[in-house]
């Protein structure tokens, strides 16, 4: 499993994002228009991508890609 | 047995995103993009979800006005029920001018409801308690949502639909699944306005800037838990269905979901694998309608072509609740 896919994943959803923009210390929030909308977005996305359903809290802990990532590879092991 | 006609109607005041974008700041383009939603139909001011139900079988009556001696079983499905006592179904039953020797339950349910009135219609008519069901859905979210939430307002729309369901030598309605969790309730609830939270002074003094000052309540959702919820249960929900009727997935040709939010069935058909061509929405022009949704998307899908008779449709409910039920349908 690794990060970069996960940001790969991010940029592709977020159509408004172009490819390389986000890195893993990037705080997802600050991503340009981000709103309650994005992070069910994410939510889906991880959840389809890595069969892990992010609860309110894991999602309003983590502050950057890494941490996010973080918390899935904690949550497959 | 099978769903013999569907109706269906909406009030005739429309918001749409220009008048959103005027209130909130977001461009058109972004409101639509956020929500998947064009314009969504809201009541007017002396209509209550029964007047929208009541209309829906109206307009289904006037085309079928053979049926009216035959219904012998009204369900009304709604969140928004006329009085405590008696039943709205029975003063609809009235309105309507059902014959006598006809039975009638209300059904306060939300979003799974479609879903669980159908269960009700078909245990009716197998048991021989009824021969003709006529079953209407009614909601009015835009009564409880605050002016400036604008998710829910974006979101959410009013309507009213009508269906009769009976036994015939075609078609099928077959086995249902359910499925309940109370502790979810919080997270999408109008609490004021009912037993427990009665609306008081204060409540009409906070919003008595509101369009009817809230009197009906105030609808709060945590949409982040609702989606957590949705992409948990769903997806097991259609493995279920799909086992209880001894199918396999190929052999559903369309998949009816409660028509919940763009991005819930987006993440849905992709979780459950679901191809695009099998799988119908309308939600664009109406939103969430609620009870109604299913239904009125089912009248879509066969105006469309994509529902013809002898099809297999799967059909999903799931919302406040937390409450979730789906069967398949051989149209």
């Amino acid at each position: 499993m690794e990060i970069n896919d996960l940001i790969k994943y991010i940029e592709s959803e977020f159509d408004e994002l172009p490819r390389g923009t986000l890195q893993p210390e990037t705080s997802f929030r600050e991503i340009e228009g981000w709103s309650s909308m994005h992070a069910l977005l994410l939510i889906a996305l991880v959840d389809n991508h890595y069969d892990v359903l992010l609860t309110g809290e894991e999602l309003k802990n983590a502050v950057t890609i890494r941490d996010l990532f973080l918390i899935i590879v904690n949550r497959k092991s | 047995m099978e769903i013999s006609h569907i109706e269906y109607y909406l009030p005739e005041n429309k918001l749409t995103n220009r008048e959103l974008s005027s209130q909130f700041g977001k461009s058109e383009y972004d409101i639509f993009k956020m929500t998947g939603v064009k314009t969504r139909r809201i009541r007017s001011e002396s209509q209550i979800g029964s007047d929208l139900g009541f209309l829906a079988a109206e307009r289904l009556l006037q085309n079928q006005p053979d049926l009216k001696e035959k219904i012998d079983l009204l369900l009304f499905c709604t969140e928004g029920l006329d009085y405590k006592a008696p039943t709205t179904s029975s003063t609809l039953h009235y309105r309507l001018g059902l014959k006598e020797d006809c039975a009638c339950m209300d059904m306060p349910m939300g979003c799974a409801g479609f879903v669980y009135g159908l269960s009700a219609a078909k245990a009716a008519l197998i048991c021989e308690n009824a021969t003709c069901v006529l079953f209407i859905t009614a909601d009015i979210p835009s009564s409880v949502i605050h002016s400036r939430d604008f998710e829910l307002r974006a979101i959410f729309g009013d309507a009213g639909a009508a269906v009769v369901v009976e036994n015939s030598s075609s078609g099928k309605i077959g086995r249902f699944c359910f499925g309940t969790d109370g502790s979810g309730a919080e997270n999408l609830i109008v609490r004021q306005g009912s037993t427990r939270q009665q609306i008081d002074e204060t409540w009409l003094k906070k919003f008595k800037a509101e369009p009817g000052k809230l009197s009906f309540g105030r609808m709060e959702m945590n949409g982040l838990e609702i989606a957590r919820f949705s992409l948990q249960k769903v997806p097991v929900l259609v493995k279920n269905v799909l086992q209880k009727n001894g199918l396999a997935f190929q052999d559903i040709d369309l998949f009816i979901l409660h028509q919940a939010s763009d991005f819930i069935l987006t993440a849905l058909r992709r979780k459950c694998k679901i191809p695009e061509n099998k799988f119908y929405t309308y939600f664009s022009e109406i939103g969430n309608t609620v009870s109604c949704s299913i239904p009125i998307a089912m009248y879509h899908a066969v105006k469309e072509g994509k529902l013809k008779k002898g099809n297999k449709v799967m059909i999903l409910g799931f919302g406040v609740g937390y409450s979730w039920a789906g069967t398949v349908i051989e149209y």
